[in-house]
This record gives structure tokens, C-alpha cells and sequence, in this order.
């Protein structure tokens, strides 16, 4: 498999601030990589970097091949990017936002009414092609935006928080036309994202920045093998049998209650797939009736905290 | 050079403006005014005055005329009273004024295709768009400079057209424009237009909003007024010798000041300043 991004010992300030340190990594052709941080972390700089808005003050980039820095333009023929602000010219129509960026990123003539169409069916926003955008809902404009973002065609797609403003039922065919992208078309996406259930569904690696510095990078398995995250084995049963199973199950493993709708949860810390067959039978040796049994891998949002030291995760 | 991107680019700004009340009526209103009912106010008023019976024009013209170059008073020596005050107001008293139009429409349209796009957040997506520095630069020096000339030379063309209709009982024949107005508008124009925007361009870098590019922008108007003043002291003779020079100094300010505004006009510089 190709790498479509290569960094290496990437470094970027403003001023004396480092936005950016020894920024090592690689993203594949095809895949959906998942960009986490808290705000500030430099996520944004690094999508700079990569499509050379910002030139770096240190290490060497290569994207699609290219050197960000000195071949640019070529490069961002190729790419194409959803800033974090929609950027959009309020005072165009959706229309025309998406024509006119269509010609500067040189769709062919005839292509351009027909593909512009296509988009605005796409986004569901075709009944207000017309309208100026300045009158749009937020949504709206950061749909437009999108369908701006993939006017070319690009094979390499950069999103910077794509859901931000879009509601439950569009961010899901949001999630769906990422993963189109991705599997179908087979183009890469570079996703920048806070919310770890999106990333935790949408990515099959995670890089996870924190003050401009990889701290962690690979699929979430292998990041919870990484930080040595706990896995839990959580048992539904009946209320009133939950001292019994306690008793069954605490000579061998440390178990915890949590409340949980009609039944009780137990869960027991650190057990792997291995302990289950034993435990269950176990449990029903002794009587008590399961309703389920769930295998918990960390998620994301797990590792994600694992990851940033207490003092950091204050806001 | 990839051409088409940077029409594209052209075609976006100017459709932009051209759908901005706030900058596309001044820049109809003010170019219509002064050359639709400036000239028809030199040419009818001193007929007026003739027919009302004040045939001297003032003794200090006279004296103005005299200290001008031997050719200048030859020419005026040919013209009646009222011909020579017709004359003296909308092709040579007139003559700076009329630079203000090519410098004005290029100073809004850059402050608003600049500063404006990046007060209203639009500049980072043409930043992602696949054009190096130099054709964003060129994109953006077209987009001003092109409305900026077109206004120029239909100004000119207003202007020829209604001086010649309303002072024609005073001529009878088609006197305007003479060899110095043709310097002016096709090699003059074109170059002030360009300092409008070059200036322009050095403050937008620096300034938020359209507004402070646009004020600050307006003190390039200042050269012109000096002009004004200079013709008026009789320090200057706007004959086509000297226009051609006025020409030559306008395009070398124009240059330094595009020179140093291609410096601010680059990505990494227009990013930090967002
Ligand atoms: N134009 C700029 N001038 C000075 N400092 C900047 C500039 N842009 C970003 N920074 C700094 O660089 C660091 C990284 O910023 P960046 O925008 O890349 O973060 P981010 O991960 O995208 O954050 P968020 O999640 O809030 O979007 C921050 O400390 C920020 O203050
Ligand atoms: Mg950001």
C-alpha cells in the first residue's frame, strides 16, 4: 500500500509558539485517518503544512508524491480541503460559490454545470441553488462547503471537523458518503476531528496530537494495547441475584456493580476473551439467569483520555 | 501561468462586487457625474455667460495663459472668448481630475477584493485552490485593474461625447479630445489606475476590514490633487510632452509599489494575518 502522506520531523512556530514539533507520520492511499486533539493541539497548522499554505520551519514533507512547499499548486489540484470556517462567499449563490471554485480548480468547461448539479443534489441543497448564501443556516453553509471541498474530484480529501453544525440525520449520510469515498472510490480522507465516536467509526488508524506532538499513532486496537487500556466484561442479570453473583465471581476477579436499566451490570475488570466461556458457566452453575454479556474494548474516547495526562483534560 | 483559475478568480471578484450596493453605486454614481455633468457645466456656462452679455473672461486667466510655454498661447490665441474658457476648464483645468476616476474605482475594488475577502473569512479557500502566489497576485491585480481602465475609457468616451454635443454652437466642429487627452486616458489612466491598487494593496495586507483599507486607501488621491493645484499655480503645463512624463513616473511608482506588494501578497504572509 502506498503512503499518500509522508512527514518527517515536521516543525512549525508562530512567533516563538511551536505549533507543530517533530511531526512524524504517514497516512496510506485509501484510507480514513482519524486526526484527534484538543483545540489548539495543531491540527489546523498540520493541514496547512500539508497543502503548502504555511511552509515548515524544520523536517521534510511529502504529499501525493510532492513537496508541499515548493510544488503547491500542483499539489492542491489534487487535494481538496474543508477549512474550519465554511469560507463561503455569502454574497454568491450556492450556485456560483461552487462554479466559480469548479473553475479555479480547472473543471473542465462542460463538466462544470452537470457536476455542480450532481453536488447540490448530493447535499440536498439543489431547491436553494439559487438563493445567496448569506441567507443559509449554518448547516447548510457547512454542506456547501463540502460539496465545494469535493467539486475536482480530489484524491485527497482533508475535512477539519465536518459535522460541526449539521444535524444527527445529515451527519450520518455525511458518515456515509466519507466512508463512499473511502471504500468505494478509494480515495483518501484526512479527517480532524473532536468527536472520538465519529473517528472511533469512521477511521481505521488515529493519530492523536496533543501541544503539536504525536503522542499516539495506529488503529485503536493497537493504541489500547499501547496504553495497556483495561477490558471489561460486563454481565446483565436479574437485580436480586447480584450479591449472589458477586460472591460466584469475586474469589477470582475484582468486580464492580453499575446500575443499569431493568437488570443490574456487573462488570469485571481485565478479563480476556478467553475467561468468558468459564465465567458464564459459572454463573449459571450457580443459578442465576443472564440477560447479556458484553466484551468491552476500550473506545476511543477511552484511549483518547488515557492518553492526555489529568491536568490536561481540565478545559 | 494557469489562466483559466485565475479568470475564474477575476470572474468570482467582480461578480462579488458587482452584487455589493455599497461599493457598485459610487462606482456608477461618481463616474457619471464627472463625466456626464462636469463637461455639460463647462461647455454650457460660459455660452451662457456669452449670451447674457459677459464677453471678457477674467483679466487673471490672461495673466495665467501668459506665463504657459509659447505653444500653449498660440493654441488659446486661436480660440473667441468663450471658446478659450471652454476650452481652459474641461480640457486642461479638468485634465487631473479626470485621473482620479482610474484611481478611485481601482482603490475600491482592490479594498474590497483584499481586505474585504479576508474580513469576511472567504480568503482561506482561495488560498487552497491550486494557483501559486504569483497567479493569486496577478488574479487580484486584474480583477481591480480591469474595472478600473474600463471606467477610465468609458469615461472618456462620455466625456468626449457630451462636450462635444453641448459645446457645439459655441465650436461647430468636434474639438476634444487633442493629442494630450489621448496620452492621458490610454497611457496616464492605466498607470494611476495601477497606483490606486498597488497602494492598496500594501495596506490591505496590513489592515482587518474594508473600511480601514478603503480610508487609508483614499489618501492616493492626494498626488492627483497636488497635480491639480501644481497646473493651477502654473508650475505645471499639461501639454502632451509633459503628460507622457506624468505617464512615466505613474508606471514606475505603480511597479515599486506592486513590487512591494507581491511581497505581502503571499500565502504564508496573508495565513499569519488572518
Ligand atoms: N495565525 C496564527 N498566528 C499565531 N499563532 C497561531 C496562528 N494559527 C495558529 N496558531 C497557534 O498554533 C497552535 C495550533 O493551532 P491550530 O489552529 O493548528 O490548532 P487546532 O488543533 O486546529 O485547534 P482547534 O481544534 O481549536 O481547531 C495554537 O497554539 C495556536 O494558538
Ligand atoms: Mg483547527
Amino acid at each position: 500500500m502506498t503512503n499518500v502522506i509522508e512527514t518527517d520531523q515536521v516543525t512549525r512556530r508562530y512567533g516563538d509558539q511551536v505549533a507543530v514539533h517533530e511531526l512524524s507520520m504517514t497516512v496510506r492511499a485509501g484510507e480514513i485517518f482519524g486526526f484527534l486533539g484538543h483545540n489548539g493541539a495543531g491540527k489546523t497548522t498540520t493541514v496547512r503544512l500539508l497543502n503548502g499554505l504555511l511552509e515548515p520551519h524544520a523536517g521534510t514533507l511529502r504529499v501525493l508524491g510532492l513537496d508541499p512547499a515548493r510544488q503547491g499548486a500542483q499539489l492542491r489540484k489534487c487535494t481538496g480541503v474543508l477549512t474550519e470556517t465554511p469560507s463561503l462567499d455569502e454574497r454568491l449563490t450556492a450556485e456560483d460559490n461552487l462554479r466559480l471554485f469548479a473553475a479555479m480548480y480547472n473543471v473542465p468547461r462542460a463538466e462544470i454545470r452537470p457536476r455542480v448539479r450532481e453536488l447540490l443534489e448530493l447535499f440536498d441543497l439543489a431547491d436553494r441553488a439559487g438563493d445567496r448564501v448569506g441567507g443559509f443556516s449554518k448547516g447548510m453553509k457547512q454542506r456547501l462547503a463540502l460539496a465545494r471541498a469535493l467539486v475536482h474530484r480530489p484524491e485527497l480529501i482533508f475535512l477539519d471537523e465536518p459535522a460541526s453544525g449539521l444535524d444527527p440525520v445529515v451527519t450520518r449520510h455525511l458518515h456515509d458518503l466519507i466512508l463512499h469515498l473511502s471504500r468505494v472510490e478509494g480515495r483518501t480522507v484526512f479527517l480532524c476531528t473532536h468527536n472520538l465516536n465519529e473517528a472511533q467509526k469512521l477511521c481505521r488508524r488515529v493519530a492523536v496530537l496533543q501541544a503539536g506532538r504525536l503522542v499516539a499513532l495506529g488503529t485503536p486496537r493497537e493504541l489500547a494495547r499501547q496504553i495497556k487500556a483495561d477490558v471489561h466484561l460486563s454481565i446483565t442479570i436479574h437485580p436480586e441475584q447480584v450479591d449472589r453473583a458477586v460472591a460466584v465471581l469475586s474469589p477470582e476477579h475484582p468486580t464492580t456493580l453499575a446500575r443499569n436499566g431493568d437488570g443490574d451490570t456487573v462488570r469485571i475488570a481485565n478479563v480476556t476473551r478467553d475467561h468468558i466461556p468459564a465465567l458464564v458457566a459459572a454463573l449459571v452453575q450457580a443459578g442465576i439467569a443472564i440477560y447479556r454479556v458484553e466484551h468491552d474494548e476500550p473506545t476511543l474516547e477511552d484511549i483518547y483520555f488515557a492518553l492526555h495526562s489529568p491536568a490536561e483534560n481540565s478545559p | 501561468m494557469n489562466w483559466p483559475a485565475i479568470f475564474a478568480v477575476v470572474h468570482k471578484d467582480v461578480m462579488v462586487i458587482s452584487r455589493t450596493r455599497g461599493v457598485i453605486i459610487p462606482l456608477l454614481v461618481v463616474p457619471i457625474f464627472i463625466t456626464v455633468i462636469v463637461p455639460a457645466v463647462f461647455a454650457a456656462l460660459p455660452q451662457i455667460a456669452q449670451n447674457i452679455g459677459v464677453l471678457e473672461p477674467p483679466a487673471e486667466l490672461r495673466q495665467w495663459i501668459a506665463q504657459l510655454p509659447a505653444s500653449f498661447q498660440l493654441e488659446m490665441a486661436q480660440y473667441n472668448h468663450t471658446q478659450l474658457l471652454i476650452v481652459i476648464t474641461a480640457v486642461y483645468y479638468f485634465a487631473p481630475m479626470y485621473l482620479i476616476l482610474p484611481m478611485m474605482v481601482s482603490a475600491v475594488v482592490a479594498a474590497d477584493s483584499l481586505a474585504g475577502e479576508k474580513e469576511r473569512k472567504t480568503l482561506e479557500a482561495l488560498l487552497y485552490t491550486p494557483t501559486t502566489d504569483r497567479e493569486l497576485l496577478v488574479a487580484k491585480l486584474l480583477a481591480a485593474w480591469t474595472p478600473a481602465v474600463a471606467v477610465a475609457w468609458g469615461g472618456f468616451t462620455l466625456y468626449t461625447l457630451v462636450l462635444n454635443t453641448v459645446a457645439w454652437p459655441a465650436f461647430g466642429r468636434v474639438f476634444f479630445p487633442n493629442v494630450m487627452w489621448w496620452v492621458l486616458a490610454l497611457w496616464v489612466a492605466p498607470a494611476v489606475a495601477g497606483i490606486g491598487l498597488g497602494f492598496t494593496v500594501l495596506v490591505s495586507a496590513r489592515v482587518g476590514t474594508f473600511q480601514e483599507a478603503y480610508q487609508l486607501g483614499s489618501l492616493v488621491v492626494l498626488p492627483i490633487v497636488g497635480l491639480m493645484i501644481s497646473q493651477g499655480a502654473g508650475l505645471l503645463y499639461f501639454g502632451p510632452g509633459p503628460v507622457f512624463l506624468i505617464g512615466c513616473l505613474a508606471w514606475l511608482i505603480n511597479s515599486v509599489l506592486i513590487w512591494f506588494g507581491s511581497r505581502a501578497m503571499r500565502r504564508s504572509e496573508l495565513l499569519l494575518r488572518l
